[in-house]
Parts: C-alpha cells; sequence; structure tokens
C-alpha cells in the first residue's frame, strides 16, 4: 500500500503499532508460560537440583580395623595423618596461596612442580594434596591462617602402619588408593574420597570387607565455592573390625632377623591346629612405603631385583622339594610291602637303563636300610626302592600331605606346585613317563615342585598324623580334622629317622641340634639343583651348585622340621633360595628359630651374636673396598704424574722456602 | 503563574502508571535486601537513594516541552555519538575496557542514553520527513546509517546485548514510520544468509555463548552454569516460592549474578511464579499505557518517540526474562527497575519521562503541524 495522504499514514501507523503492541503481548504470554512450565510442571526436579546443590553430603571414611597376631599384638594399626588440602577452584592466587604455605611448611621445588601439575591435570573441584604426614606444630600452624587461605583444607585423617615394616609385608600386603577401574566397578563414593585406602594384597585385600567398616555421612549446607555454612545431619561411621591372625608377632619378627639377607622362606605351623605362626618372605617390600604409594621407578627397581621382593615366596615361590621329599618316597616304599630293613648297597651311583644316577655322596653309603636312608640321605636308595614302589604310589602319598594342592587361606595368589604321576605327564606333555624320571622323583628332583607352606603342611602332617590345614584366622569355626589314612606304625618309623637326621652322630643336620635341655629337634634336609648337572660337569669334578657359580646356579637349601621329637608341637619348612645346602644355611636357621620357639632369650643371644658378626663382616668389605679405591685412584695419580712428569721436569725448580722453627 | 500551573500539570501526570514504577522499584528494592542475606548493605540502601533521585529527575523530565525533544533531538544524538567514539577511542588508546564516565551516583554509559536518542532522533526524521519519500529507497539510508553508526561502535566495544537493543528500537521506529515491509523481508532474509558468516566471525567466547544457550546442559559447570542455575532458582520456586530471605540459590551464591543480570531468579526463588507474574504484569501495565500514547498522538513524532520509547522498555524487559528463563543467550541486559545498578534504572526513568511528557502534550500541534501540510 502506497501513502498518499496523511489519514493512510495514521492506518499505516495504528495498524503496525497494533502488530507490535500484539507480538509484544505474545512475548508476555510466551514468557508467563514458560515460567508456568519451569516453577510448576517442572517444579519437582528443580526442587531436587537446588536442594542437590545446597546440601552437600561429605563422607566419613571409616577407621580402618586392625590386624593383630594371635597374643593381641598390632600388626596393622591407624596413625594418625595431618594432612592439607587444596580445592583449585576455590583459590583466588595460587601462587600467592603457596607462598603463604610455603612460609609455614617447607615445600620442595619438586613439591610445588607437582602441585600446579596436580591444578592443570586435575578437574577444579578435585582436591590436590599439598602436604601429608605434617607434624603437629605446623599443621596447626596452618589452621591459624586458613581465613587467608581460601580452598585450602587441613584434614585429619590416618594412615595405615605397619610397626615390623618388611617383616609383615607379604602376609599382610598393604593398602592403596582404589583404581579408577575399581571406582568405575564399583561407583562406591568412598573410592574417590581423598585419603580413602583399600587393601592392595595379602590379608588387607583377602579381608579388605570386614577391615574397611561402613562409611558415615555428614549432611551440610554448603555455598557455591564449598563453604559448609551449618551442619544438618550426622551418620557416624562403623569402624572396621579387628582382624585377629594365627601369627606370632615377636616368631615373625625373630625369624626376619635371623634371615639377614637372604632370599628365603620360612614357614612355621601348629602341628594339631594347623595355626601358621610364621609365614615369612624375604626379602620383602616395606608396606609402609607402599602404603604411601610408591614411583614406577622403585617398582621397577624391585621388580627387576633378582631376589623377588614382591613374590610372596612361601605361596607363590614353587621349589624342587630334593630331599626333603625322600620321606614321601619311604612312605610309599613301606606303602608298596617293602620292610623297612630292606636294603641295598649305595657305591655312589647307580646305573638304571644305560644311565649312571649319582648319590650326593661320591664315594657311596654302603649298606643303607630305609632308615640310614633318610638320615643320611642317600639317593641311591630312594633310586632303587622308589623305582619298585612306582610314581603314581609315590604321588599318591605325597598327596595325602598336602603336596600339589592349593589350600584355603585368606592370600591373594598361591601355586599348587607339581607332584607328578603318569597321568600327569600325558596330560601335560602328551607322552608316556619313562621309568628313568621315578628316580630323579623319588629324590624330590625331576618334575617335582612345592610351595613352602605345603612342605610345612607335609612336615605337620608326618608329625601328627592328622590331616590338618593351614589357618591364618584366629578364632571362628573349623572343621574337624581327620586322620591321615597312613600306617602309624610307617609315620612313626619316619618320625625317628626323622630325628635321627638331627640327633644321631651319622645324620646330615647334626649342627642343627637344638640347644634348649629336654627339646629334640626332627628334620630332614634338602639340597635342590636348580640346574641339571651335565656329564662334562662332573668329569670337571669339584661343586656344582656352590660358592664357585654364580648366586642365581646355586642350589638352593631347604630344610623340613618338627619339636619335640615326642611329642611334636611345631612344624616348620625353610627355603633358602641359592642356599647352596640345606644343612649348612637351611638347618641352623630352623634351629635357631625352633630354639626361639622354647627359649627365647637363648636363641635371641644366638642371633645378636649372628649379626654382630654380620656387622663386622659389613664393615670389613667396606673397608675393603674403600682401600681398594683408594690404592685405584693413587695408582691413576701415580700415572697422571709420570705421563705430565717430561714437561714439568724441564721447569726450573722453585727455590725451598727457608723453613723456620723446625729444626733442632 | 508557576503557583498556578503546578496543580495542573500535577494533576496530568499518569500516577498509575508513576505508582506501578514505584512498586516494582519497591519490590526490587526488597528483593536486593534479600539477596544480601537481608541486609540493607551493600545494595538496597545505595538503590533506594539512586531510585529516589531518579524518580525525581523523571518527574522533572516529565515536565519538559515536547518542543525541546524535537528540537534536540538531533544535537542529543549527534553529542553521544561523539561521546561513544571518545570512550571507544580512550578506553582503546589506555583506559583498558573502561566504556563509562564516572559520575559518583552513577557510572554514565554513552551507549545507554543511545538506546534513546536513536528513537528521538529517528522520531524527528520521520516527523519531517514529506510523505511521498517515505517509502522511498533515498530516503531510507539516512535512519540505517543513523541506526549503522552507533550499532557498530556499541559492539566494538564489545557489548552485544546493548547493540542489540539499539539495532531492535531503530528497527522498530522504521517499521512503525510505514518503510515498506519488503525491506524488512528482504533485510530478514539477508541477516538469516549471513548467520553462519557472522557465526565464524564470533570470538570463540561468544559463539559457546551461542552454543550453551542451544544446549545449556552440555556444560553445566562452565559456560552454562548460569542458565541452568537460573532455570534452577526459577523452578524451584514453585507457584509462591520459598518465601522471602529463604532462596537457597541466591544465598549460597549458586546463582550468578544473583543482584544484577539474575535477579529476576533471585526474586521468582523466593516469591514464585506470583512474585514473577507480578512483574510482568506492572510491565504490562506500563507498555500498555506507552502505546496507548502513542496511538492517541496527535503528530508523527509524538505518535513514533511514545512508541518507540516503549518498545525501549519491552526489549529490556524481554530480553532479560528470556535470558534468565533460558529461552536467549546469556547478553547481560538488566531487568530495568529491579536489577541493581543505575545505568539501566536511569534509562528507563528518563523514558518513563520522556513518555509522559510526550503523554501530556501528545494532542498539541507543533511547528507548523509537521509533513502533514506538505
Amino acid at each position: 500500500m502506497t501513502i498518499r495522504s496523511e489519514s493512510d499514514r495514521e492506518q499505516l501507523f495504528s495498524r503496525r503499532a497494533l502488530f507490535i503492541g500484539a507480538a509484544q503481548g505474545g512475548i508476555g504470554l510466551l514468557l508467563a508460560g514458560r515460567m508456568a512450565y519451569l516453577s510448576v510442571f517442572e517444579q519437582e526436579k528443580y526442587k531436587l537440583l537446588a536442594e542437590d546443590n545446597r546440601v552437600s553430603v561429605r563422607l566419613i571414611p571409616p577407621r580402618r580395623g586392625w590386624i593383630v597376631d594371635r597374643n593381641g599384638k598390632p600388626l596393622a594399626l591407624n596413625r594418625p595423618d595431618y594432612r592439607l588440602e587444596m580445592v583449585a577452584e576455590q583459590v583466588d592466587d595460587l601462587d600467592a596461596t603457596l607462598a603463604e604455605i610455603g612460609r609455614v611448611i617447607t615445600l620442595s621445588p619438586e613439591d610445588v612442580e607437582r602441585i600446579r601439575a596436580d591444578v592443570k591435570r586435575l578437574p577444579g573441584y578435585v582436591p590436590v594434596e599439598l602436604a601429608k604426614d605434617m607434624p603437629w606444630d605446623q599443621f596447626a600452624a596452618v589452621n591459624v591462617r586458613l581465613p587467608d587461605l581460601p580452598g585450602v583444607q587441613p584434614i585429619r585423617g590416618f594412615a595405615r602402619y605397619y610397626p615390623d615394616g618388611a617383616g609383615v609385608g607379604h602376609l599382610l600386603g598393604y593398602v592403596g588408593s582404589p583404581t579408577r577401574e575399581q571406582f568405575l566397578e564399583t561407583k562406591d563414593p568412598l573410592y574417590v574420597f581423598p585419603g580413602f585406602r583399600l587393601g592392595k594384597d595379602g590379608i588387607e585385600k583377602m579381608l579388605d570387607d570386614p577391615l574397611r567398616g561402613r562409611a558415615g555421612a555428614r549432611r551440610s549446607e554448603v555455598n557455591a565455592r564449598g563453604r559448609i555454612i551449618r551442619d544438618l545431619q550426622t551418620v557416624d561411621d562403623t569402624p572396621g573390625a579387628t582382624v585377629t591372625l594365627t601369627v606370632d608377632r615377636d616368631l615373625q619378627a625373630y625369624a626376619a632377623r635371623r634371615l639377614g639377607e637372604e632370599s628365603a622362606s620360612v614357614v612355621v605351623m601348629d602341628c594339631w591346629t594347623g595355626d601358621v605362626l610364621c609365614q615369612l618372605s624375604m626379602p620383602a617390600f616395606d608396606p609402609n612405603a607402599f602404603s604411601d604409594g610408591i614411583s614406577h621407578k622403585e617398582w621397577d627397581t624391585l621388580n627387576a631385583d633378582e631376589r623377588h621382593p614382591l613374590i610372596n615366596k612361601s605361596v607363590q615361590g614353587i621349589y624342587p622339594p630334593g630331599s626333603t621329599f625322600k620321606m614321601m618316597t619311604a612312605l610309599a616304599i613301606l606303602d608298596a610291602g617293602f620292610k623297612p630293613e630292606d636294603g641295598c648297597h649305595c657305591s655312589g651311583r647307580y646305573y638304571f637303563g644305560g644311565h649312571a644316577f649319582h648319590c650326593h655322596k661320591r664315594g657311596g653309603h654302603g649298606g643303607v636300610s630305609l632308615s640310614s636312608g633318610i638320615f643320611q640321605s642317600c639317593d641311591t636308595y630312594f633310586y632303587h626302592f622308589g623305582r619298585q614302589a612306582g610314581i603314581d604310589r609315590i604321588a599318591a602319598t605325597a598327596r595325602k600331605f598336602g603336596l600339589g594342592q592349593e589350600f584355603d587361606i585368606p592370600v591373594p595368589t598361591q601355586r599348587s606346585g607339581i607332584v607328578p604321576d603318569q597321568a600327569w605327564k600325558i596330560e601335560r606333555y602328551g607322552q608316556k613317563w619313562l621309568p628313568g624320571e621315578t628316580l630323579s622323583c623319588a629324590i624330590g628332583q625331576g618334575y617335582n615342585a612345592a610351595t613352602p607352606l605345603q612342605l610345612a603342611v607335609m612336615t605337620a602332617r608326618l608329625a601328627s598324623g592328622r590331616e590338618i590345614q593351614p589357618q591364618l584366622l584366629l578364632g571362628g569355626k573349623r572343621r574337624p580334622v581327620g586322620t591321615l589314612d597312613v600306617p602309624p606304625e610307617h609315620l612313626a618309623l619316619i618320625r625317628q629317622a626323622m630325628a635321627d637326621v638331627v640327633n644321631s652322630p651319622r645324620g646330615t643336620a647334626g649342627r642343627s641340634r637344638l640347644p634348649v635341655a629336654g627339646v629334640q629337634m626332627a628334620g630332614k634336609t634338602g639340597t635342590a639343583q636348580v640346574r641339571r648337572i651335565t656329564a662334562a660337569d662332573r668329569r670337571r669334578g669339584g661343586k656344582f651348585g656352590g660358592l664357585g657359580v654364580p648366586w642365581k646356579q646355586r642350589d638352593h637349601a631347604l630344610f623340613v622340621a618338627f619339636a619335640p621329637v615326642e611329642a611334636p608341637r611345631y612344624a616348620m619348612s625353610i627355603i633358602v633360595e641359592h642356599g647352596i645346602s640345606g644343612s649348612g644355611t637351611a638347618g641352623p636357621i630352623a634351629r635357631d628359630i625352633m630354639t626361639y620357639l622354647f627359649a627365647p632369650d637363648v636363641a635371641m643371644r644366638a642371633l645378636e651374636k649372628l649379626e654382630a658378626g654380620w656387622a663386622a663382616k659389613k664393615a670389613k668389605e667396606l673397608a675393603d673396598a674403600q682401600y681398594r679405591a683408594a690404592l685405584a685412584a693413587r695408582a691413576a695419580a701415580e700415572a697422571a704424574a709420570a705421563a705430565a712428569a717430561p714437561t714439568t721436569a724441564a721447569a726450573p725448580l722453585p727455590t725451598p722456602l727457608p723453613t723456620a722453627g723446625t729444626g733442632a | 503563574m508557576l503557583n498556578t500551573a503546578l496543580p495542573d500539570k500535577l494533576r496530568l501526570l499518569p500516577w498509575t502508571v508513576i505508582f506501578v514504577i514505584v512498586a516494582i522499584g519497591g519490590f526490587g528494592i526488597s528483593i536486593l535486601y534479600s539477596a544480601a542475606g537481608g541486609s540493607l548493605q551493600p545494595w538496597a540502601a545505595t538503590q533506594s537513594i539512586r531510585f529516589g533521585v531518579l524518580l525525581i529527575a523523571m518527574l522533572a523530565v516529565a515536565q519538559i516541552d515536547i518542543e525541546v525533544w524535537i528540537r534536540y533531538a538531533y544535537p542529543l544524538y549527534g553529542v553521544i555519538l561523539v561521546l561513544l567514539a571518545v570512550v571507544e577511542a580512550v578506553g582503546f588508546v589506555g583506559m583498558g575496557a573502561q566504556r563509562w564516565i564516572d559520575l559518583g551516583i552513577i557510572r554514565l554509559q554513552p551507549s545507554e542514553f543511545m538506546k534513546l536518542a536513536i528513537i528521538l532522533a529517528l522520531a524527528r526524521y520521520y516527523h519531517f520527513l514529506p510523505r511521498a519519500f517515505i517509502e522511498s529507497p533515498r530516503a531510507l539510508w539516512p535512519p540505517v546509517l543513523l541506526i549503522g553508526v552507533p550499532m557498530a561502535l556499541v559492539m566494538a566495544q564489545p557489548d552485544l546485548g546493548t547493540s542489540l537493543m539499539i539495532a531492535f528500537g531503530g528497527v522498530a521506529m522504521l517499521f512503525l514510520a510505514g518503510v515498506r515491509l519488503r525491506w524488512f523481508i528482504g533485510a530478514g532474509i539477508a541477516i538469516a544468509a549471513a548467520l553462519p558468516i557472522v557465526y565464524n566471525s564470533l570470538r570463540p567466547y561468544q559463539q559457546k555463548r551461542v552454543l550453551t544457550f542451544i544446549d545449556p546442559e552440555a556444560d553445566p559447570l562452565g559456560a552454562g552454569y548460569h542458565i541452568t542455575q537460573s532455570k534452577i532458582a526459577i523452578g524451584s520456586g514453585g507457584m509462591f516460592g520459598k518465601g522471602f530471605l529463604n532462596g537457597t540459590q541466591s544465598h549460597l551464591e549458586y546463582l550468578p549474578e544473583k543482584h544484577t543480570d539474575f535477579i529476576f531468579a533471585t526474586m521468582a526463588e523466593e516469591w514464585g511464579l506470583m512474585g514473577g507474574l507480578s512483574i510482568l504484569a506492572g510491565f504490562a501495565v506500563i507498555i500498555g499505557w506507552g502505546i496507548g500514547v502513542s496511538l492517541t498522538g496527535r503528530t508523527q513524532f509524538a505518535k513514533l518517540a511514545a512508541m518507540g520509547l516503549t518498545c525501549t522498555v519491552f526489549f529490556y524487559v524481554m530480553i532479560n526474562t528470556l535470558m534468565v528463563m533460558g529461552l536467549a543467550p546469556v547478553v547481560g541486559i538488566p531487568l530495568p527497575l529491579v536489577s541493581y545498578g543505575g545505568s539501566a534504572m536511569m534509562t528507563v526513568l528518563l523514558t518513563m519521562g520522556i513518555l509522559m511528557s510526550i503523554a501530556r502534550q501528545r494532542h498539541r500541534q507543533m511547528l507548523g503541524g509537521g509533513p502533514a501540510s506538505l
């Protein structure tokens, strides 16, 4: 439409003004409708969201239960840990905050770098750790300055503490922060709570549930900056339960000291109840350090260590049982109908199927029977009769004593080892059993493999004649222990032979006799080859697994024992990796630990003497090394001087200074 | 003469509208009192003084002769344009992002006055433009320049909200003046076509605002936080609200800008749908009155200026409430008379003053009846 007159223009204006007015009215209605929609139809949703904003549920992490030994002495407990955290999004000025905190506590450049990296890496609402394990006075000093430090939160938490350190490392495991995967799996908010730790290994892992307890919660009103305005409601936490182990803390600690720097395992059991009194694997990690979290580098170092500090040798290490297996073969021989008096002649070697099988004694033992076969540890006797008893009979006997099986104890991983027989070989290798293989198995070599725990159970069953099961937890319901399906007179023969190992003048472990009046120990040595000895080795002569070869190739030293002989109470197994000789290395350790059970002060004195010797040896080695270094340095200096001599000789010699007052 | 004239002038004032303005302003002050946690400090007291002073200024402005507005429309526009350019230049040279002149009680932003000046200038332009030229394209470029130059200056600050309001006001004036519809349709199509290009030329934070507006839940802790928290405040208020001083979103500081841009949400949380509808109804009364003034005006200037000024008030309310209800992007426009701050309150009360001045004299013929005689 064109505007031709003033009335046209007024009409047009009115139309358009009304249009705008109508549009405004429409938008007004839209606004009213939208508001009604938000506040009436979606009211419930937004009320919930507002409540979600307003109320913060802060978890109260439960205090972890203690782990105590059979006498109630603490193995793992909690100590106060004063920490400082910072919520980055509430911090106005990071540099100023760090500077202010640096005035109260020492922050190393590495700390500052880590904090800055964390602030960058993590979402702003996740607390970043500024310091942990703070002394009380520093913690108090920071608390006083809190008003000037927005976003900084002092936390009074608890840290796991293991008074015995590495000695209980493998047994108890350690605690650590849950992984991202664990959180995603459980969706438990406790898992992302700063400072919350769960069991990562050993008892801590297996009994995590009772130890953890139940988290409490504090509902409080918070503002957008996370500041608590007032508390609304608090549900207290339920602390974790105390777990009582069968272990004897003092014995465990003694054994750990006694092992020194050996790579070894010690298992001590009660012959009647199956209570494990000591389950030690050394070297071990320090669970205190692990519970704080260790670096990749430290982990890699431990992982690469040839002494395997990360492996619990007691249940995860498998070793050829060597001569400690001979009791099994002996029982199989008796089971096959041979008489204890049945003997054979040992000339030092035994020919079978065109091969020579050697006895550990080169000249041979002469005439041997069952008893002397055990206490002299004659291999020939077991080659001869073991072959006739047959591998299946030997294996069946070994299984009765717990070899080749896993036990119902709270350890994260245990290995079952191998008790070989004909069926096993067909299944494993698809090949028929060779009669010659029975010979090596009869003396505990060949395919035979057992864990130290199995050897301890075997010994305890030999000593008690009962089907005892190892137990790590004290109390609770246990299944009644049955009697072993082995004639008691056979067991008596074996026990006597084992007593002779230690106490007879001809036994192999004479130096392991207990220095305790009225208590005799029975035992059996074992020396297990870790590599095959070839004919060429034998021609070369000498020791094949002794001091002359690298540590990794030396023989394992084993010893199993029980005491007292007449009324067995304790059984144990000792394995010293690459310890060369059962009687020389493992036996004395077994003697001292067994002594500790009957006469602690005697054992302690022996240990102190030993430790003094070790310290002296260490000091001497250190001095020798320093001396050699000094020698090398002097030689290098002289060589350098000799090389430089021609040039200095050309230079005029300086006039000696007159010396005063020293003459006469 | 003054003694006899004054009661007459007072009688002519639209007391209903003034009452509504005072009611909205008073409600705003009570909201500020609550937002401060039940305290006159730091906002309610200052706002009361400001409101009182500006209310008197409004009544004073209402007394000004209508011819003053038409006479000084261009000079006013020119002065404000220069001021805009000056603060832009000064801000650019060395005062950082300062776009205001400090007058003590309020900080004066030239861009605020431009919202009024553009209306008056265009009203004057079309008042004198001969009828025959209204639809001519040649007569279109001066108003386009009048709108475009200040808009560009404000956009450069950058202040998207104010620049949009100048554009809205200007375009509404062109529409009312009778510019052919095809220009608006053509411009609409051109803008729609240019949108992708404009979007790409926006700064990243501006792009983010647009994206956040489309999907606020995508980033509830980041840029979408404002809108999300505002909707929570309004929605959780329900029909009658949580009660005076009982808002949690505002008092616990979840609601950003609770006393300025998002004051409507602060109010809605405590007063509910009823409170919101009351404020909307109040503004509806004011705007309805303004439209009435425009429709009953005798001169082109009175009609155009009244409608344009009414639209300015409307745009304030619309942009702000659409934003807090999550229907428009966050563009920093306060709710007039309610939000804490002097600029918007001053602009709106001056607008109301001018409107009242026009309303009082809308039946007067001016300057020889204007172009109607041409």
